[in-house]
């Protein structure tokens, strides 16, 4: 007994230099990719480093409340992309999502126009992470406990 | 941990271990199911869309958490070298790949009418496949080597290796931009409403139940396997034995 460790703790000690390692790489991986593996550019990256006109870039955000517009064909809308850094103003012509309303989150395919416009060619809503059914929707926390407490005591009865 | 390494108390645990949580599971499960899609209201933008909610999720977590039990039992396998520990990952990889592939079913067509497209190739969707597919290689890296009877010691590397995929799936919303939200549950709070998050968490609790039975049955019949197997080998030698025995006999 020179070494002094039992072959099961060489083992350990060889996998968790192992793993370290690997997981090191990865993390550099990761890091290396972080702008590339992104699905889409916020609006802030927009202004940051303008798009060459007619070059294709996915753009998301949210739908700023009060900007859409349709317009007089009935089929094209405007509205305008925010992330609370910067706007961009978005043109499409299609049919839209079911989620696509103010204030919700959208990702647009398409390109910058000469003007500064986005053309979309197609148009995603983006769900966000809270999900609630429809009668407690624009309540306060408040008002939600009272209304959920009214129901349960209501159910109870 | 050495008590449960030994195949006979292991097999006088699962036999009544397996039933228990196969019925726990189905009766939680659908319980579960039959209160979200019935007595839960519709979400106020998606609709009656987000019951399949239920089912995406606990999915989800199972696919990613068959491939951090295979990575442990993959550990356990090659530094203290139990003997049931390669068996367990072996019965994991099947379940998991299923619940992983529930998972992207589930989530495409919940995409189709919430989103507007049935997949992206953004960091969530992406790495979940990627997930599906070491899967489909582990299946058949360590059903190959247990039919050449190698040691799974190969399978068990690719386990240990394949497990760097679980936390980017974890995080890869949070890292990267992505069209899948980001997560809804964290540590201590929660953005979904209550009214979906208790049949939710039954939900996943019965999926899991299930899993863990299901992972019990595979192990048992591995098991049963190598001692059919270990049966057939000594009755094969045996009757070589006799058979030159009597062919001695006739020459003699």
């Amino acid at each position: 007994m020179t070494t002094g460790l039992k072959p099961k703790h060489q083992r350990l000690a060889l996998l968790v230099v192992a793993l370290l390692a690997l997981i090191g790489a990865t993390l550099l991986a990761v890091y290396a990719l972080r702008d590339q593996a992104s699905y889409f550019y916020v609006p802030a990256d927009v202004a940051a480093n303008p798009p060459e006109p007619g070059q294709a870039i996915r753009l998301g955000g949210m739908v700023e409340t009060g900007s859409i517009t349709t317009q007089a064909d009935g089929v094209t809308v405007q509205f305008i992309v925010e992330d609370g850094e910067a706007r961009v103003p978005v043109s499409y012509t299609g049919i839209l999502p079911d989620l696509f309303v103010e204030g919700s989150g959208v990702v647009a395919d398409g390109r910058m126009d000469a003007n500064g416009t986005f053309v979309a060619d197609n148009l995603l809503a983006k769900h966000d992470e809270n999900y609630m059914p429809r009668e407690l929707e624009g309540m306060t926390t408040a008002e939600m406990r009272e209304e959920m407490q009214d129901t349960v005591s209501g159910s109870s009865q | 941990m050495h008590i449960y390494a030994n195949p006979a108390r292991f097999l006088r645990i699962a036999k009544w271990l397996t039933p228990l949580l196969l019925v726990s599971g189905l009766v939680l499960t659908g319980s579960a199911l039959l209160w979200g899609f019935t007595q839960v209201p519709p979400d106020r933008l998606m609709g009656d869309t987000v019951r399949i909610l239920f089912v995406h999720v606990p999915a989800a977590w199972l696919g990613m958490g068959g491939w951090t039990a295979i990575a442990v039992a993959s550990l356990v396998e090659l530094v203290w070298r139990h003997p049931l520990a390669a068996i367990a990952a072996r019965a994991t990889a099947v379940p998991g790949a299923v619940f992983a592939a529930i998972c992207l079913a589930t989530g495409s067509i919940w995409g189709r009418p919430t989103w507007g497209t049935w997949w992206v190739w953004d960091g969530r969707l992406t790495s979940m496949l990627v997930l599906l597919f070491l899967y489909f290689g582990y299946i058949a890296l360590s059903s190959s080597l247990a039919r050449e009877g190698q040691a799974s010691r190969i399978a068990a590397i690719f386990g240990l290796v394949g497990a760097i995929n679980v936390p980017i799936i974890n995080r890869s919303v949070v890292w990267w931009n992505s069209l899948h939200q980001p997560p809804s549950i964290t540590i201590g709070q929660s953005s979904i409403d209550p009214v979906f998050l208790w049949p939710l968490l039954a939900a996943t609790i019965g999926f899991s139940l299930l899993f863990g039975g299901v992972v019990l049955a595979r192990m048992r019949t591995i098991l049963a396997d190598i001692q059919a197997e270990a049966r057939l080998r000594r009755k094969a030698q045996k009757a070589d034995m006799n058979a030159d025995l009597q062919s001695d006999g006739a020459t003699a």
